[in-house]
């Protein structure tokens, strides 16, 4: 991977990664990435990929509201708010 | 006092030869005291603890069966939600992060009237197997202060190590329990994915985290992780299971235990003071009656690679919550949303956690899932069937926990792939969901090695009973390190 691609891909985890830190973090992706290649070896035909390791499925539950509205108690933990509502820059202009 | 095991306190406090409120006191003022030396705290609750306590005493005068852990000092790691209680999952990110309410881990705690202490120091977000990604500073080991105590539950490890608790919960994703539990000569247990519940634990890498506990010996732990472990309707990974009391079991003897020995996880990767001390801490159990059969998981090598795809991806996905906006650090004077996210998470996260987003973020990308993300879930299926293989034939599967003994500080800075390493023989359980535990099996140059048992799904109990056995019949787990004041 190359350092351009590490830019992009900051961009899409909206993560900044600075200038000085690029060529670093690109050699130490690229060892992790190499790591994972050997996965290339196992044969897995016909295997089904595992994403529980029990197999379970989801629980299901009636569709009823059991969470109250805690908006003050909630709001104390943001950085910047402003009338009970969660405060962040302009989006429309 | 500092030497009493959970068992031997909950004794004493029925005895009424001390008060809660007087061994609060006394481990408060022992982590005050002696923990500049290791930083295992990111804070204490002096104030909450003995409030905690003197309600405790109250229920232990007034009731004729106060639940076990009534009154016992205990720690929680820094991942699990404490409400009012600053909860920083050792990351800038969450460095003034007060919780709205507690984890149920935490909950099942206070409801035994258990005390909490204070918040243990970790890894950023539990991703590192040394302690040094924490953004409050590495942990010390207490066996060689130039040494890592593991991670990432490396503060709850050392703060069991060196006597500052007794006891404390700690989380497992691919080795943060056990690793750290043998690098630091105590007792740690990682359940069945599914027996603990995950509600108020911060996520990092959802399919595989699970809480668990560390302790002295395994009977403590089993008395710990007894009222821990709970079915959670709020965790929908919760396994719907009764209660278990753990320490029921611990006095069965272990005659008909058959045992595997994986060949895999006595490769050349391993030294040879832990493969010594490994091989006697077997011999100690077939002398008990447990009878050794060589097996083999012939998928153990695909095991870190399949973690570093799986972990990273899960992890890259839970912390896109981290946004600046409802919680966590936010940048300064952010010129619009996109730089308000850029720079908050930039700045929030430590070298690390970045690293993983965005190998996390590259598998998960169009065009690259089937080639990483789906082959990985593929080996994840290829390492369990290995196990469910094995327990066919044995009824537990033992090995070392980690290659070696604690490593140096900076010892495996600048390679992360070294670093991964480290949890060579550790990770599979975490992808196979099994319950494995790590207990001291003896020193190598006056450092701790430990001894994993793997049990099949929801065996905890068997795993604890075979420690419980192991420890009746030798001293590992008494050892402390040498300049314990």
């Amino acid at each position: 991977m190359e350092p351009s691609e590490i830019e992009k891909l900051a961009d899409l985890a909206r993560l900044e990664i600075t200038a000085d830190t690029v060529n670093e973090t690109a050699k130490s992706i690229n060892e992790v990435l190499a790591l994972v290649d050997q996965l290339k070896s196992a044969d897995t035909d016909n295997v089904q990929p595992m994403s529980h390791p029990l197999d379970v499925t989801q629980v299901l539950r009636p569709d009823q509201v059991t969470e109250s509205c805690q908006r003050e108690k909630l709001l104390e933990s943001a950085p910047a708010t402003e009338r009970g509502l969660f405060l962040v820059p302009k989006v429309i202009e | 006092m500092h030497s009493l095991s959970i068992a031997e306190i909950i004794d004493k406090l029925r005895k009424k030869e001390f008060s809660s409120q007087e061994i609060t006191q006394f481990f408060l003022k022992r982590i005050q005291q002696n923990d500049q030396k290791y930083n295992s705290f990111i804070s204490l609750c002096e104030e909450q603890a003995l409030t905690q306590a003197r309600a405790a005493d109250a229920n232990l005068a007034a009731q004729t069966a106060p639940s076990a852990l009534c009154g016992v000092p205990i720690a929680h790691k820094d991942i699990f939600c404490t409400e009012g209680l600053r909860t920083t999952c050792g990351s800038r990110m969450l460095q003034n992060f007060n919780p709205p309410y507690n984890a149920t881990v935490v909950e099942n705690f206070l409801s035994a009237g258990a005390v909490t202490l204070g918040k243990t120091n970790m890894d950023e977000f539990a991703m590192g197997s040394s302690n040094e990604t924490s953004y409050f500073g590495a942990v010390k080991n207490p066996w060689d202060l130039r040494c890592v105590p593991g991670g990432s539950s490396g503060g709850s490890a050392a703060a069991v190590a060196a006597r500052l608790v007794p006891g404390a919960t700690a989380t497992d994703t691919g080795g943060s329990i056990r690793q750290p539990a043998a690098l630091c000569g105590i007792t740690g247990i990682k359940p069945t994915y599914g027996r603990v519940s995950r509600w108020g634990m911060i996520a990092f890498a959802s399919s595989l985290d699970q809480a668990g506990v560390m302790a002295r010996d395994a009977r403590d732990a089993a008395l710990l992780l007894s009222t821990m472990a709970s079915h959670d309707h709020r965790d929908s990974t919760s396994m719907d299971r009764p209660r278990e009391d753990y320490s029921r079991q611990l006095d069965k003897p272990i005659s008909e235990l058959r045992i595997g020995i994986p060949k895999e996880y006595f490769d050349q990767g391993l030294n040879a003071g832990t493969e010594k001390a490994v091989q006697e801490a077997i011999s100690s159990l077939t002398k008990l009656g447990a009878k050794t059969h060589a097996i083999s998981l012939p998928h153990t090598h695909l095991a870190v690679p399949a973690y570093y795809v799986i972990a990273p991806a899960e992890c890259s996905t839970n912390l896109s919550r981290f946004d600046g906006v409802r919680y966590g650090h936010r940048c300064e004077n952010p010129k619009d949303l996109l730089d308000l996210y850029k720079r908050s998470r930039g700045e929030g996260f430590g070298a690390e956690v970045k690293r993983r987003i965005l190998v996390g973020t590259y598998a998960l990308s169009s065009g690259y899932y089937d080639a990483y993300y789906r082959k990985a879930q593929q080996v994840r299926r290829l390492i369990k069937q290995d196990f469910v293989d094995a327990f066919k034939e044995v009824d537990m599967i033992v090995g070392p926990t980690c290659p070696s003994p604690a490593f140096e500080f900076g010892a495996k800075g600048d390679d992360p792939v070294a670093m991964y390493l480290e949890d060579i023989y550790t990770i599979a359980a975490n992808l196979a969901g099994l319950p494995a535990m790590s207990i001291p099996c003896g020193l190598v140059d006056n450092k701790p090695v430990g001894l994993q048992l793997i049990g099949n799904y929801f065996a905890e109990g068997s795993l604890l009973n075979a420690a419980h056995q192991f420890q009746c019949h030798t001293d590992f787990h008494t050892q402390t390190p040498k300049d314990l004041t």
